[in-house]
């Protein structure tokens, strides 16, 4: 088992859902977040005083699958998210030990899926 | 009322009745100054000018209506840019109004007789302040109430243009036709010119104000294109107006507003006329939600709150040119045959891939052209073919200048934000400043 955390565009989201639905990939947890990658800031002003902004809007996807499940669901985060411009994110793979499902007790693998 | 300045468009229609329409037209500023001046009491003059007053306070405070209603309808990225919009619109509208528009629209002379007014600046001798001037009210009471109407036009365009035109190109839009296109167009009929010599009735602009300002917003939206993401694969993604309380106070200080914009155009503050108007206007309101209701519940389901507050403005859009001259039970039926139109309208615009995100086009052009044929249909003193040749004139008039001026500034300086700009959003792009920093709801928009 595996947990990918992907870190995408906000804008990206919706192409992102539409690749992860196509990949058969529906389960899924999304989280507004901030932070700064190799993509610069921007300027923004306030009443005269300049600021930078360099912890950026981002949006962070978090979803657990299954061993067969990892390719497909990183090629359609990459599809959905990629522009090719700095800025498009980054998809982390981390081990999962264990998963349950509340509603039934299951755990493991069936859990996920 | 038959028009804005009865007394000059009396007189003109006298003189076009007696065949002497050629060479008369230069005689007429003389043969106004020549009519004795209304009787009036001291008190009553002081009583009219003062309703007229706080009309023109009505009517200001509708462009904050304006502003509420368009940034609740759009998303909060794009929030400082339409505030600001709003902002400029009045300001750009009084200014050029006291620079030509007045002049253009009223007071100037007849440069083609009934067609085109020519003059420039404001400015009144001792009996502009006198019922000399006219018993409803003072030369600069005049000015203001008209100068607050001007740049309604433009900020009508503002909602259907917003979340993605350039905010410079758009100032230049504002500019350019409030000071040009809604003052000729204006003195067509306010200022006595050849429509209201043909008895076209449009009581306080159903199409004057409403239809010149949604002609213009269809040719914005037309020259630039759906939103981002609006259409996609041949479907309609729904792009979510982020303050629905903002939008509800907005429409609610519209219709407040609408007291003033309807009652002023009484032009006096006679009490019976200034009432039966109020009725008429707020009955066409009402009538406008319950059956854009209706409407909205049995297509869609569930009743759309954003398309029952449509309703509630086309109603008031609709009976605005027959407000003064329409029975109660037709100004019912104006304004609910409105809040039909203008949810079918937004469907079928939609349809179409023409993106308003405020719903500009479906309320003031749509409801606009039908409140102004409305006369034609439930008052016996309008004939309907004249209610549809003006509705044709300002459509063929105001669309094309509207594309022409669109089209310049798009080969010009541009008129569409870049495309990393609009998903931004434009409060950054076109500000470096944000509505709202201190809270997070970016996932998806």
């Amino acid at each position: 088992m595996k947990l990918i955390l992907a870190i995408i565009q906000p804008d990206k989201l919706t192409d992102v859902k539409e690749a992860l639905m196509a990949a058969k990939v529906g389960k899924m947890t999304a989280l507004n977040v901030i932070g700064c990658g190799q993509q610069m800031g921007y300027h923004e002003s306030y009443r005269g005083v300049p600021t930078e902004v360099n912890l950026l809007k981002k949006v962070e996807l978090q979803i657990a699958v299954n061993e067969d499940f990892v390719k497909p669901t990183v090629e359609a985060i990459v599809k959905g998210a990629r522009t090719g411009n700095i800025g498009d994110g980054k998809i982390f793979v981390l081990d999962l030990p264990e998963c349950i499902r509340i509603r039934t007790g299951e755990t493991g693998p069936e859990a996920i899926g | 009322m038959k028009a804005k300045r009865g007394k000059r468009s009396g007189v003109l229609a006298f003189l076009l009745m007696a065949g002497a329409a050629g060479t008369a037209w230069g005689q007429e500023a003389g043969a106004a100054v020549a009519e004795a001046a209304p009787a009036v009491s001291p008190e009553m003059f002081t009583t009219n000018n003062l309703w007229m007053m706080v009309a023109t306070f009505l009517v200001f405070i509708m462009h904050l209506g304006f502003a509420t209603v368009e940034s609740g309808l759009t998303r909060a990225k794009n929030t400082v840019n339409i505030l600001f919009k709003n902002t400029l619109i009045p300001a750009i509208g009084l200014l050029t109004y006291a620079l030509a528009g007045f002049a253009l629209m009223y007071q100037g002379d007849w440069a083609i007789p009934g067609w085109l007014r020519l003059g420039f600046g404001v400015g009144t001798d001792a009996a502009g302040l006198t019922s000399a001037y006219n018993a409803g009210y003072t030369y600069w009471t005049d000015f203001l109430f008209q100068g607050m109407f001007a740049a309604t036009a433009a900020t009508i365009v503002s909602g259907a243009v917003a979340e993605r035109v350039k905010l410079g190109s758009f100032l230049i839009f504002s500019t350019v036709y409030v000071a040009l296109g809604y003052t000729i167009a204006g003195s067509w009929v306010w200022g006595g010119g050849w429509l209201s010599a043909l008895n076209f009735h449009d009581f306080a602009g159903s199409t004057l104000v409403h239809s010149v300002g949604g002609w213009g917003a269809l040719a914005g939206v037309i020259l630039l294109g759906p939103r981002l993401g609006k259409y996609t694969n041949g479907g309609i993604r729904p792009i979510m107006g982020h303050n629905m309380p903002m939008v509800v106070t907005g429409v609610f200080l519209l219709w407040l507003g609408w007291f003033g914009f309807n009652g002023g155009s009484v032009l006096s503050a006679e009490a019976g006329p200034v009432s039966y108007v109020l009725v008429t206007t707020s009955l066409a309101a009402a009538a406008g939600i319950v059956t854009s209701m209706a409407t909205s519940w049995s297509i869609q389901k569930k009743p759309d709150l954003t398309m029952v507050l449509n309703g509630c403005l086309a109603g008031l859009v609709g009976i605005t040119a027959g407000a003064d001259a329409v029975s109660v039970p037709a100004a019912v039926g104006i304004g609910g045959i409105a809040g039909v139109l203008v949810v079918l309208s937004v469907m079928a615009l939609d349809k179409i891939r023409i993106d308003d995100p405020v719903g500009a086009i479906s309320v003031h052009l749509v409801c606009g052209i039908w409140g102004t044929l409305a006369v034609g249909l439930f008052s016996a003193e309008y004939s309907l073919g004249v209610q549809a040749l003006g509705v044709l004139a300002y459509g063929v008039f105001c669309f094309p200048l509207c594309l022409a001026i669109f089209a310049a500034l798009k080969r010009t300086v541009g008129l569409r934000v870049s495309r990393a700009e609009e998903i931004g959003g434009l409060d950054v792009g076109e500000h470096g400043m944000e509505a709202y920093p201190d809270f997070q709801g970016f996932l998806i928009k």
